[in-house]
This record gives C-alpha cells, structure tokens and sequence, in this order.
C-alpha cells in the first residue's frame, strides 16, 4: 500500500486570505465572527457569521469560468491555487498527470433561488441564464475547478453535511493509498451569503450572542448558547509519498489513518458512541494507541450536546494520556462543509511552526469539559501526530490522523 | 428604435458583458469563430436580448444567426415587426 502525504495546502477563510494571515490569526488567536444587519433584516433569530470578502476575479478567470461558479467555487479556486503553488504544481505538471479532485460540499443557495425566481416570475425558463445549473449543483466546486485546472483524474464531490471535507480527505487517501490516483487536490467548500443558512437558522442552533460577536463561538465552555455559522474554502493536495520525492516536493505531513462510522441515531442529535467508533476506526487504520497523539483539533461547534458529546468521547479513549484539545471554531465559527479540509490545514500550520491554536473563549469548563485538556490561549508545543475531528447532521463521522513526515 | 441603435447596444453589451475586444467587433465578424462565442453564450444573448429589446429568441432562430450583421438584422426586424 501507498504512503499518502500532504503536498500542499491553501485556504481562504474568515481569519484570512491565505495561510500566513491565517497563521497569523490563529497564533493570536482572533476571531472571524461579525453581526450581519443584513440577516436580522430578513429575519434571522441570529446574525452572527463569520465574514468571508468575495474574491474578484475578473481579469483572473475568463467570463465562462466565472458566470458557472457560485461564491465557494470562487472561494475554492483561491484556495486552491495557493495549494497547487506550495505544492509546486504548475499547469504543465497538471496537464501531464493524472490528478484528482474530491471536494466535500452540501449546498449552493442563491443560484438555487434565483432560477427559481426566475422561472416563477417570467413562466420562461431561458431567462435564467447559462451559469444557473453549473453553479447550483451540489458539485459545483469540483466540476468549475477541474475544468479551470484542466484536470484528467478522479472528479466528485462528497457530501457529508459537517463532515464533507474530512471525508473528501479520507476518500483522497483512500484512493491513493490503494494505488487509484497519484495525486488528488481535496478540500472543502462552504458557501456564507445571506440565504444560505436560513434554514439552519430556522432550528434555533445558533448563538444568541450578538452583543459580542468574537465571543459567541465558545466551544466546550459552560456559557456556550450555540454555534456560529462561516465559510470560505480549503484545499490539501494528497500525493503518494514515492511521486512526491521524485518531484523535490515540499512534504507537510503525512495521512496514516483515517476513521468513519455512522451514529445511525437521529437526524440532528449528536451521539457519543458514533464518534468513538470513528475515532477507534482512525487510531486502528494509523495502528496508534491513543497515547501517540499530541494534538485534537475538536469537531466541537459551541452547541450544548454536540460539545458535551465530543468531550465524553475523546475523554473516553484519550482520559488517561491528555492530550491538548482545541476547537478552532472558537475563531473561525463553525466552517461547516469546509471545516474538516480547513481545520486539517489549520492543525498542518500549528504541526509545521510547533504551536497548538487555542480554544479562544474557554474561560469556564463545564463535567464534561472539565475532563480534557483544552488549551484557551495559544501553547508552544511540538506536534508529531494529530487528530482532526469533523461530525455532522444524520451521525456522519469522520476523523483524520496526520503524522509529521519523517 | 433604429438599426444604428441596436448595433450600438450589443457591440457594448459585448464588450463589457461577454468582454470581447472592441477591435474584433465588426458587422462580418463570426460569432463562434472571430467573436469566440459558444452555444452557452447564445443562451446569454437570449437572456440580454429579451431584457434589453423585449424580444425573445429562439433557439431554431439563433441556428441561423452566423455573423454578428445577422444578430443586428434579426433583432432589427423583429423590432420592426413589433
């Protein structure tokens, strides 16, 4: 079987651009969150969102490429050709290789809408334009991306709600490992415009918090009243380890496990059982005892269950060897489709330059809390080995085991 | 309206919508091989023909429609049959 490492990584997210404003942010811990006037206007039980510039990219891109992608395509093309430049990846090397591309995404709201509009408004559906179907499909990202690329390799989109990305990683490695593709661009894609989380909203899932916006993403802490939602776009190339030598390639990390399971439960209420078996299944693939890892980027959102859970998980199978947690959503907001690509990227930044982000907002533990290791303000410590946490609606889990190449 | 309006209005939807050179553009110009256009920007034309003359094209319309003098003319004529 193949050895799977990172070759590249890029991101465009609420605290920053790319990965040095983002390493930057992470270090100092500052948060991405702001109050959106525009969603209370329409109703939104909360405003709170991470905030996420929309990339200008003509002049960039050609108009065909851009009237076929929605705003995380947009998002994802940036992320993505800071990953291809790290990764040393030029359009030579893409147009002579077979590589993939695997993206985790679950919706795309406005184009969705608009056409909708449209065709309810006009009763003519040929006033809805060329770029409605390609940017309102669920693979949008990955189908605008491989074509811009000019790709010849694996080309879908996984959706797996709050998971999506960690699993596009997990299928990356997957393929890789047992010698399908050679190289893969994996990631994630989350949308943030107005409508796109209304019906999240809906549910009454989100931070009440809007007198202080960079405080109301508190995962773990007892105060916690829900999550925040955010997006942007991350991309982590996976590359077998024997082509990546050959190239000179700059090598980031290397893939060793990867767990998934299904809680098989409820629709919306997160389990403990689910995760653990995810988590087990990652730490058997990576064949570790729990004792070997130094770092968990926690899935935990700022929800009361979904935090409680998590902690009762990880301090199930981790209780004896604590090891240092945080949730990088305290920052960023709950980066959904995205976050289990952009937190991967996030833990790759802290593993290369031996910090571990903190868990801003953390100022009081709740039982459960009480019991792991969480760090709220940012440590120097060396990361050999991490574990990346992503769960989502309908008990999807997934979990990520990264080692420092050697 | 007058053809001399219409030309001017889609040479400058052109240019900034479809972001075509105004030097290419030229009453002979071929839509798919001098203008670069593909049968996804037809569907878009559609679209700024209707919004901007009222006029909707259809598609066996459009498979005659070679050269940028055509598009003029064809929407000139339906302009003058309204």
């Amino acid at each position: 079987m193949n050895r799977v490492v990172i070759t590249g990584t890029g991101i465009y997210s609420s605290i920053g651009k790319n990965l040095a404003e983002v390493k930057d942010s992470l270090m100092a811990g500052k948060s991405g969150v702001f109050l959106d006037m525009e969603r209370k206007a329409y109703g939104y039980q909360s405003g709170l969102t991470g905030r996420v510039e929309r990339p200008h990219l003509k002049g960039i891109l050609d108009r065909r490429s851009r009237v076929c992608m929605p705003e995380h395509a947009e998002f994802a093309y940036m992320s993505t050709v800071e990953a291809l430049r790290e990764a040393k990846m030029d359009s030579e090397f893409l147009a002579g290789n077979e590589v993939g591309i695997l993206f985790g995404n679950d919706s795309s709201t406005p184009p969705v809408i608009e056409c909708v509009d449209i065709i309810r408004q006009r009763k003519d559906t040929t006033m809805v334009g060329s770029g409605s179907v390609f940017q309102s499909m669920n693979s949008s990202v990955t189908m605008n991306l491989s074509v811009i690329f000019q790709l010849k390799g694996v080309n879908f989109t996984i959706s797996g709600a709050c998971a999506s990305g960690s699993h596009a990683i997990g299928m990356g490695y997957f393929l890789i490992r047992h010698g399908y593709q050679k190289t893969i661009i994996c990631g994630g894609a989350q949308e943030v415009n107005l409508f796109c989380v209304g019906s999240f909203d809906a549910l009454g899932a989100f931070s009440k918090r809007e007198s202080e916006p960079e405080k109301a993403s508190r995962p773990f802490d007892r105060t916690r009243d829900g999550l925040v939602p955010s997006g942007g776009a991350a991309t982590v190339i996976l590359e077998d380890l024997d082509s990546a030598l050959k190239r000179g390639a700059p090598i980031l990390g290397e893939v060793i496990g990867y767990g998934f399971s299904s809680d098989g439960i409820h629709i919306s209420v997160p389990d403990v059982e689910g995760p653990m078996r995810a988590i087990s299944m990652a730490l058997k693939d990576a064949g570790l005892q729990p004792g070997k890892i130094d770092y968990i980027n926690a899935h935990a959102t700022s929800t009361q269950l979904g935090d409680q859970n998590e902690a009762r998980a990880i301090d199930e199978l981790f209780g004896k060897y604590k090891p240092v947690v945080s949730s990088t959503k305290s920052m960023t907001g709950h980066e959904m489709w995205m976050a289990g690509a952009s937190e991967v990227v996030y833990s790759l930044l802290m593993m290369k330059d031996s910090f571990i982000a903190p868990n801003i907002n953390f100022t009081e533990p709740d039982e459960f809390s009480s019991k792991l290791n969480i760090t709220p303000v940012m440590l120097r410590k060396n990361i050999d080995i991490f574990l990346s946490n992503s769960f989502g609606f309908g008990g999807t889990n997934s979990c990520l085991i990264i080692k420092k190449f050697d | 309206m007058t053809r001399e309006n219409v030309v001017r209005t889609i040479n400058g939807l052109l240019t900034e919508e479809f972001e075509i050179e105004e030097k290419a553009i030229s009453s002979d110009a071929h839509l798919k091989d001098d203008l670069g256009l593909e049968s996804l920007d037809f569907v878009d034309i559609a679209v700024i023909v209707q919004k901007e003359f009222g006029l909707t094209l259809k598609g066996e319309e459009m498979t005659s429609i070679r050269t940028l003098g055509n598009l003029y003319d064809h929407i000139y004529t339906c302009i003058q049959k309204k």
